[in-house]
């Protein structure tokens, strides 16, 4: 079997492992908590018969490992269960109903996000390690450096209030629903894309840099130097292909934190996506919406991470012949 | 007449037609010796001489979450209170400018045998949005669906003293209840009770979104937006003005904020009472204010020593400096309580003496009366009581400190507030948001066998008082006996009211509006059906 191939369902077994391993953790972290779904629903309106007649209807009177069970054997069959929420009388929301518009949010916004910065971030960094030291690498070091160490919502803020509020180019509100254009979420969603560019560029740019400088030492720069090779051609031809396998796993980490990690900026913008989704169900206990955000954050980070390995792989013939 | 009086009176009329902003009517109100919230009110008041139709209002809401559900016996804050009930629906009926009950769906209600029997007819031509019209049965399935073993609605114990509900003909219901109610038309106006269709099985059709309201539902994404347009066969024909209606959960105030100044918005709901004067100076902006029913409190469990002893709870009273709190606190958007839970603004409410002002010397007075020198208490908090209740805690511990009594501030998790601490531990951080009644208010936390009793408090002579002044239907009576049961609850109960709270919202300065409603915020949440644009 090639080796590569290997790799990939070895990869793909752990992950579900790792999937199943969440998933237990999750439902035991929720049943930790203290209340239930019904006690949240109503508040302080809540009486002893309503939360009892509540947690019967939604099957929450069974003991905890039979829910989990059952649910567990619904994800093998590929149904994700229903929400408590709206379950009553005969309208049931499917999970994958309430996830799959949120989900096609987020990843627009962290596609879209990830489509400015990427390229960005990576033509930012070889330009610093190629003007190392020079006034052009300490101004976007210290640019990219200030808006990472500033929170999330202080540079949407900042962004909203120059750009919503004093020039008037993007909306304040990010709210799409499914009838919005592709152009128009594009505009609605640029202010969350920029706060989030701006909130990871400065990883991947720093680690590009310092991969192609820690390069530049190697005996084959220096003989490539020699030759009397450009300094352009020299990192972007030789330094570059080799810089490749630490560059990509901090693109795939910072990947994974556009999807997982990005409820700060939804919450501001108000931008229907699955963090605050999943916050919302967390607070309500609400288990099965719950356990598919969380085993979809999961899959996430197991994805990136083999397809960075991957291309780590690929991009280096060493890793692809191993003796 | 002075000039100026002539200039105002022109400017009166020429407002009317909206064609004066409301700040250059303000300043010339004031140069005729008017004071700004006087000349702000004449021209809401020349402003609804003549309400327009049009325009699409987008509401910025505070609450609303992704588990929000249509299911009305579920509508848990003012998300699903605006846009589900006040925009979508109607109950029987409504609570007016004055506080009172008037008919909405109904047309009239009448009570016999004591107020234990109410007949309440249905308007004629009111249709729900599929064009069927409002029958009683529709009502009575509507009611049925609140009752019952398996109900897990909000309202389930409100409607507990209904026996029977039945229909009359087509557009006669008629209610039997345990014992006379004279306030029974207030109960039927809650947010929870809208009418809903009846489904062929006799149940309610809550799933649907069809109701009877100003606005007819095109789009509802829970923990997001609620979109509506405009019915155009409502059964009132002097509301519901605008063409369309979209209420926006935004969660983040600031993020609320700037929807508003950006004009994504054209209303703020809950401001930023620590940015408000920013946002006062902003031209397009008019801040809106109205003291509610809603108030802060702090209960004693009075079963548990010491505050078993009147005494030490009288101390306790005297102990907090509300007047501070309202204005460090809450920056002066309320009204001091006086450890009486009926908002002055209700029926039949009286400001019991003598007020319960900061007295330290008092409050040392009484604890030696109870043969203590000095008084260590445990007192649990949570912004989830209310927002500011942590400060408000703290601000007391030392106001307290001079009384001799060390309170001991608790922070309690957040997270299930209501189900950990409240009614368990003996002194705790809460909220009510009010009722629009006396009799509401005392039968829903004062009673002897009211579930959420917090100050566990039996009192006989004001439990027997509650079941005589509810059937009384003899107004001059009913007030003597609710002033003595007002009485009551503040010498003996277990109640600190620290502050009546107001809602602090905003507007742009093109809503125009009548006298506003206070049982909630947004004009009793019916700020779609009552409001419009003036340009």
């Amino acid at each position: 079997m090639h080796p590569i191939v290997r790799t990939v369902l070895q990869r793909l077994g752990l992950g579900l492992l790792t999937l199943f391993i969440v998933s237990i953790v999750i439902f035991s972290a929720l049943e930790m908590l203290p209340g239930g779904f019904a006690e949240a629903i109503l508040g302080q309106s809540a009486t002893p018969e309503t939360v009892a007649a509540f947690n019967k209807e939604i099957g929450l009177d069974r003991p905890a490992i039979v829910r989990y069970v059952e649910w567990i054997g619904g994800i093998l069959q590929g149904d994700f269960g229903t929400s408590y929420a709206g379950a009553g009388g005969n309208i049931k929301r499917h999970v994958s109903d309430l996830i799959a518009p949120r989900l096609y949010n987020t990843f627009f916004l962290a596609i879209m996000a990830a489509v400015i910065a990427v390229p960005l971030a990576l033509t930012l960094g070889v330009l610093a390690a190629l003007y190392r030291n020079s006034l052009f690498d300490r101004i976007v070091n210290s640019v990219t450096l200030t808006t990472i160490a500033l929170p999330e919502f202080f540079v949407a803020y900042v962004l909203m209030f120059f750009f919503a509020i004093k020039l008037r180019w993007f909306y304040s509100l990010s709210t799409v629903s499914e009838s919005t254009t592709f152009l128009e979420h594009i505009s609605r969603a640029a202010l969350p894309a920029i706060t989030l560019t701006l909130v990871i560029i400065a990883h991947m740019m720093r680690m590009t840099r310092a991969a192609i400088i820690n390069l530049l030492a190697s005996p084959y720069i220096e003989m490539a130097q020699l030759k009397g090779i450009p300094r352009r051609r020299v990192i972007v031809h030789h330094a570059l292909p080799n810089a490749w396998a630490p560059i990509v796993t901090v693109v795939a980490f910072n990947l994974a934190y556009l999807v997982v990690g990005v409820v700060v900026v939804e919450v501001v913008f108000v931008y229907p996506g699955i963090g605050q989704m999943m916050v919302d169900a967390v607070s309500s206990r609400d288990m099965p919406v719950v356990q598919a955000c969380a085993l979809i954050f999961a899959a996430t980070y197991i994805l990136l991470n083999l397809s960075a390995d991957i291309i780590s792989i690929i991009t280096n013939p060493r890793l692809l012949h191993p003796r | 007449m002075t000039e100026l009086e002539n200039k105002l009176m022109m400017a009166t009329k020429l407002a009317a037609r909206g064609r004066v902003s409301r700040r250059d009517f303000v300043q010339l109100a004031i140069a005729t010796g008017l004071t700004a919230t006087a000349g702000n009110l004449l021209f809401a008041k020349a402003l609804r001489a003549e309400p327009k139709k049009g325009g699409n209002l987008k509401l910025g809401l505070a609450h609303g979450a992704t588990t929000d559900s249509l299911d009305p016996g579920l509508y848990y804050d003012q998300f699903t209170g605006t846009a589900c009930w006040g925009t979508l629906s109607n109950s029987l009926t409504e609570i007016d400018s004055t506080g009172s009950a008037v008919p909405d769906l109904a047309e009239s209600f009448e009570p016999s045998d004591g107020a234990k029997k109410w007949v309440f007819k249905l308007r004629n031509g009111a249709t729900f949005h599929n064009g069927k019209p409002v029958t009683a049965d529709d009502v009575v399935a509507s009611i049925m669906h609140h009752r019952g073993a398996d109900s897990k609605s909000a309202a389930k114990s409100l409607l507990e003293p209904v026996t029977s509900v039945t229909a009359d003909g087509p557009n006669t219901v008629i209610f039997e209840l345990t014992g006379g109610n004279a306030d029974f038309p207030y109960i039927v106006s809650d947010y929870h009770i809208p009418i809903m269709p009846k489904k062929d099985d006799g149940t309610a059709d809550w799933s649907s979104g069809i109701r009877t309201g100003p606005y007819i539902l095109e789009k509802f994404e829970p923990g997001v937006t609620a979109t509506f347009k405009k019915n155009p066969n409502y059964f009132k024909s002097d509301k519901g003005w605008f063409d369309t209606v979209e209420t926006i959960s935004i969660k983040d105030v600031t993020a609320r904020t700037n929807a508003l100044t950006s004009g994504e918005t054209q209303y703020l709901h809950r401001a930023d009472l620590k940015t408000l004067d920013l946002l006062k100076q902003n031209p397009n902006v008019v801040i809106f204010e109205v003291t509610g029913y809603g108030h802060y409190i702090f209960v004693m469990n009075v079963t548990q020593p010491p505050f078993d002893n009147p005494d030490v709870r009288n101390a306790i009273k005297y102990s907090v400096n509300r007047e501070e709190i309202l204005q460090k606190v809450f920056q002066g958007h309320g009204t001091v309580g006086n450890d009486n839970p009926i908002a002055p603004t209700v029926k039949f409410a009286i400001d019991p003496q003598p007020q319960h002002k900061y007295d330290p010397a008092k409050a040392k007075e009484l604890l030696k009366k109870a043969g203590l020198d000095s008084l260590k208490v445990d007192l649990s908090v949570a912004e989830a009581a209310f927002t500011g209740a942590t400060d408000s805690a703290l601000l007391w511990q030392e106001s307290a400190k001079a009384a001799g009594i060390d309170l001991n501030v608790i922070r309690e998790p957040e997270d299930a507030y209501w189900d950990n601490v409240w009614l368990k531990k003996p002194f705790v951080a809460s909220y009510w948001a009010g009722r629009p009644t006396c009799d509401w208010m005392f039968t829903t936390a004062y009673a002897a066998d009211a579930a959420w009793n917090d100050t566990f408090w039996k009192n006989p002579r004001f439990n027997e008082l509650l079941v005589a002044a509810r059937a009384e239907t003899d107004d001059a009576k009913r007030a003597a006996m609710y002033a003595e049961m007002q009485q009551l609850v503040h010498d003996d109960g277990g109640l600190i009211n620290l502050v009546f709270n107001s809602f602090v919202d905003a507007h742009a300065n093109n809503l125009a509006h009548g006298d506003v409603a206070a049982n909630w915020p947004m004009d009793g949440m019916k700020i779609a059906e009552r409001w419009w644009f003036a340009s």
